[in-house]
C-alpha cells in the first residue's frame, strides 16, 4: 500500500469510527439512564449536573473500551510488530498487505507496535484490577473500622496503631519491597492474600448472621450461599486452586492486587472509624441498643447504611487513586511483564524517547488522566448530590 | 502537652522499630540476598559460591542478630556502607537529602501559595462561575499524577517550545545538571518543580475551598457583614485566619504523599536526590542504603504528623489535648 501519512483530522475521524461499539453502548446506557434518572436514586441524580455527566461519560467510555477492547484494537498489542513502523509518527500507513488495518493511527512505539491498540488493550488491566482491589480494600476497611469505632478502647487502640503503621510506610518503598519477582518465590503474597481475602467472607457471614440469627430457615440458605460462593472465589483467587478452573490469578497479578488492597485498607479503615464514631451518637443507634440489638447488628444494619453516602463518594475517588497507583507500579516496571500494554509501563518506555517522538508516552498518559479525571468528577457530582439530600 | 508529646514520641519510636524490622526482613529474604550476591559479587557464581559469599559477609547470621547489629550501628550514628555506591550511607544520604530538600523547597514555595490562592478565591463566593472553573481546575490537577503531568509538561515546554520559539526558549527536560557544577537554574529546575507542584496543588486547593466555604457561612461573618465591613476586609481579616487551619494540617500531611512524587519526578528527570537513591537502593537490594532510606522517610512522615497535630492544637484553641 502506498498511502501517505494522514493528518490529525482523519486520524481522529478514523479513531472515532473504530470506537463504534463504545459509542453504541454509551448511547444506550446513558440514554436509558437519562430518561429514567428520576427512578434511579443516587445514580440518577448524577445526571442532574453537567460535570457529573462528563465524569460518567469518561468512566463509562473506558469501561466499554475495556470490554470491547478486542473488537476495537486493530492490531495485536503485544505481537503486532510491523517492519518500518518503529517510532512511526501518528497516521503512518502500514506497508504490509497482511495488516488488519491500514494505519498506525497514534503511531508506532519503540518496538514497532501500534500505540492505539496498546492504549485500548491497556485499559483492560487497569479496569480489571483497580475497582476490584478498591472494593476489597473497602470490605477490609469496613470490617475492621466498624468495631474499632464502635467498641473503642483496646480494640480501637490496637487496630488504629496497625493502620497508622501501614500509613507511615512510604507507598513506593512498600511496593518496591512487596512487588518483586523475588517475593513471588516466597509464600508472603499468598499468605497476605489468604488473610485479606478471608475478611470479605467474614464480613458477609456477619452481615447475614447478625440480621437473621432468629430465622434459621433464611439464615442457613444465605450462609450456605456465602460459604460456597466465597469459598470458591477464595480458593481460586488466593491459592489459584479453583476446582472448576474458572477463577484464578497469576502470581504476578495476585502480587499487585494484594499489595494494592494492603495499602488502601488503612485509609478506608480510618474513614469508616471516623464515620462510626460520629454515627454511633445518633438517636437511632441508642434506640437499637435499648431494643437490645447485638453490637454487630447495630454496626452492619444501623451504622453502615447511614454511612453509605460518604463511602460511595470515597469509593469513586479511591478507584481513581488506585488507578494512579497501578500506573506508578507500571511506571517503575513493578509487577508487570515487560511487553504488557500497561499504561504506566508504556509511559515509562515512551518518556525515554521524548526528544525524538512525543506520542508514545503522551497517548497512555492522556488515557490514564482522562479515566482518573472522570472518576474524580463523578465523585464530586455524587458528593454534591448526597449533600443536597 | 508535654506528656502528650512524650507519649507520641514513644509511639513514634515503636512505629519506626516495627517498620524498619519489616523492611529489614523483606530485603533479607533469600531471593533478595541472592540477587545482591549476584549483582555485587560475580554474576556467574554457582549456588555454593553464593552461599559462601553470603557467609563471608555475615549475611547468613540469624535475622535477630543482624537486625540488632544494624540497630546498634544506627544508635551510634553508623548507617552502614552502600554496596551500590561504594560509599558510607551517611555521607551519601546527606548529599541526597540536601538535593531533595532543595527540590522540596521550590515545590512548596510555588505550590502552597498558589493552592491557597485558588482555594480562597473559589471558596469565598461559593457556587459562582469562578468557583466552578477553579474547582474543575483543581479536580483536573488531582487527576494528573506526576508521571502524566511530567510527560505533558515536557512535551509542551521542552520539545514543542523548542520547535516553535527556538532552542533557547525550551526548558531542559533533564535536571541532571542541577546537582552538578552548574547548580540549580530556572532552565533545568522548572519542569520537575512544576510537575510536582501541579499534582499536590489541587488537593490543598480543594481543602482550602471547602474550609473557606464553611467559614463564610459562619455567624460571625454575617455579623461582620451586617456591621458594614467590606467584603475584602471580611475575607482577609475575618475569614482567612479560621479558614487556613484545615489546610495547614493537609499541607503537613502532604509531605509523606510527596515522597512518592519525589521518587517519580527524580527518576523521570534524572535528578540525583533522595528519591532516586531509594529506587537505586531497592533495585540493587542495597540493604544498608534501603534501611537508611526507609528510616529517613518514616521519620519524615512521623515528624510531620506530630507537627501537624501540635500545630492544629496551637492554631485551634477549641481543641484540647486529653
Amino acid at each position: 500500500m502506498d498511502a501517505d501519512i494522514i493528518g490529525f483530522g482523519s486520524i481522529f475521524a478514523r479513531a472515532f469510527v473504530l470506537f463504534w461499539p463504545v459509542w453504541a453502548a454509551l448511547a444506550v446506557v446513558m440514554g436509558v439512564s437519562f430518561a429514567m434518572r428520576r427512578r434511579l436514586g443516587l445514580y440518577g441524580q448524577v445526571y442532574d449536573s453537567w460535570l457529573g455527566i462528563v465524569g460518567l461519560f469518561l468512566v463509562l467510555f473506558w469501561v466499554f473500551t475495556a470490554l470491547f477492547a478486542d473488537v476495537i484494537a486493530p492490531f495485536d498489542a503485544v505481537e503486532g510488530v510491523y517492519s518500518g513502523m518503529k517510532k512511526a509518527v501518528p497516521g503512518t500507513p502500514v506497508a504490509s498487505d497482511s495488516a488488519p488495518y491500514d494505519y498506525f493511527l497514534f503511531g508506532g512505539d519503540n518496538l514497532a507496535r501500534d500505540v492505539f491498540s496498546r492504549m485500548v488493550e491497556g485499559s483492560q488491566t487497569v479496569l480489571a484490577i483497580a475497582p476490584a482491589a478498591t472494593i476489597f480494600a473497602f470490605m477490609v476497611g469496613i470490617t475492621l473500622g466498624l468495631p474499632a469505632g464502635f467498641y473503642g478502647g483496646r480494640t480501637d487502640t490496637v487496630l488504629t496503631f496497625l493502620a497508622n503503621l501501614v500509613l507511615a510506610f512510604p507507598v513506593i518503598l512498600l511496593f518496591y519491597l512487596l512487588v518483586t519477582p523475588g517475593i513471588r518465590e516466597t509464600p508472603i503474597p499468598t499468605a497476605m492474600a489468604a488473610v485479606l481475602f478471608l475478611i470479605p467472607i467474614v464480613f458477609f457471614v456477619m452481615f447475614f448472621y447478625s440480621r437473621y440469627a432468629t430465622r434459621p430457615d433464611v439464615l442457613y440458605i444465605q450462609l450456605a450461599c456465602v460459604i460456597v460462593l466465597g469459598g470458591w472465589l477464595y480458593s481460586g483467587l488466593a491459592f489459584n486452586l479453583d476446582p472448576l478452573g474458572i477463577v484464578g490469578m497469576d502470581p504476578n497479578t495476585l502480587n499487585i492486587f494484594v499489595s494494592v488492597v494492603f495499602v488502601n485498607s488503612p485509609t478506608v479503615f480510618r474513614i469508616v472509624r471516623g464515620l462510626t464514631l460520629d454515627i454511633k451518637t445518633r438517636d437511632y443507634v441508642a434506640a437499637a441498643q435499648t431494643r437490645g440489638e447485638r453490637p454487630w447488628y447495630i454496626m452492619l444494619w444501623e451504622i453502615l447504611p447511614n454511612a453509605r453516602g460518604p463511602l460511595i463518594v470515597d469509593l469513586c475517588l479511591r478507584i481513581g487513586y488506585t488507578t494512579i497507583l497501578l500506573g506508578t507500579l507500571g511506571f517503575f516496571g513493578l509487577g508487570v511483564s515487560p511487553e504488557s500494554p500497561d499504561w504506566g509501563l508504556s509511559i515509562n518506555e515512551g518518556r525515554k524517547l521524548w526528544r525524538s517522538v512525543e506520542h508514545i508516552a503522551l497517548v497512555p498518559a492522556l488515557a490514564l488522566m482522562s479515566l482518573v479525571l472522570g472518576l474524580n468528577l463523578l465523585a464530586d457530582a455524587l458528593r454534591e448530590q448526597s449533600l443536597k439530600d | 502537652m508535654l506528656s502528650f508529646i512524650l507519649r507520641r514520641l514513644g509511639v513514634m519510636i515503636l512505629t519506626m522499630l516495627v517498620l524498619t524490622a519489616v523492611v529489614f526482613f523483606l530485603s533479607n529474604l533469600e531471593p533478595n540476598l541472592r540477587k545482591l550476591a549476584l549483582s555485587d559479587g560475580n554474576m556467574r557464581m554457582t549456588d555454593a559460591q553464593i552461599e559462601q559469599w553470603l557467609d563471608n559477609r555475615g549475611y547468613n547470621r540469624p535475622f535477630v542478630v543482624r537486625y540488632a547489629d544494624w540497630l546498634g550501628g544506627v544508635v551510634q550514628g553508623d548507617l552502614g556502607f552502600s554496596t551500590r555506591f561504594k560509599k558510607p550511607v551517611l555521607e551519601l544520604l546527606g548529599e541526597r537529602l540536601a538535593a531533595t530538600g532543595a527540590l522540596m523547597f521550590w515545590v512548596m514555595i510555588t505550590m502552597v501559595p498558589l493552592a491557597l490562592l485558588i482555594g480562597v478565591l473559589a471558596g469565598m463566593r461559593e457556587g459562582t462561575g469562578t468557583d466552578r472553573s477553579l474547582s474543575v481546575l483543581s479536580i483536573g490537577s488531582t487527576a494528573t499524577p506526576e508521571y502524566v503531568s511530567g510527560i505533558i509538561f515536557t512535551v509542551i515546554f521542552a520539545s514543542l517550545f523548542g520547535e516553535w520559539f527556538g532552542k533557547e526558549w525550551a526548558l531542559n527536560g533533564s535536571a541532571a545538571s542541577a546537582t552538578g557544577s552548574k547548580g540549580i537554574t530556572f532552565n533545568n529546575f522548572a519542569l520537575p518543580v512544576m510537575t510536582m507542584a501541579f499534582y499536590g496543588m489541587g488537593y490543598i486547593a480543594r481543602m482550602t475551598r471547602a474550609s473557606m466555604a464553611e467559614v463564610m457561612t459562619a455567624q460571625y461573618i454575617r455579623t461582620a457583614r451586617l456591621k458594614g465591613v467590606s467584603f475584602r476586609n471580611i475575607v482577609v481579616k475575618h475569614a482567612l485566619r479560621n479558614a487556613l487551619i484545615a489546610p495547614f494540617t493537609v499541607i503537613m500531611l502532604q509531605f509523606p504523599w510527596l515522597l512518592t512524587g519525589v521518587v517519580i519526578v527524580e527518576s523521570m528527570f534524572n535528578y540525583k536526590g533522595f528519591g532516586l537513591a531509594l529506587v537505586q537502593a531497592a533495585e540493587n537490594n542495597d540493604i544498608d542504603l534501603l534501611m537508611a532510606c526507609s528510616l529517613a522517610s518514616v521519620a519524615v512522615v512521623l515528624i510531620t504528623q506530630l507537627i501537624s497535630d501540635i500545630g492544629y492544637v496551637y492554631l485551634n484553641p477549641r481543641i484540647r489535648v486529653k
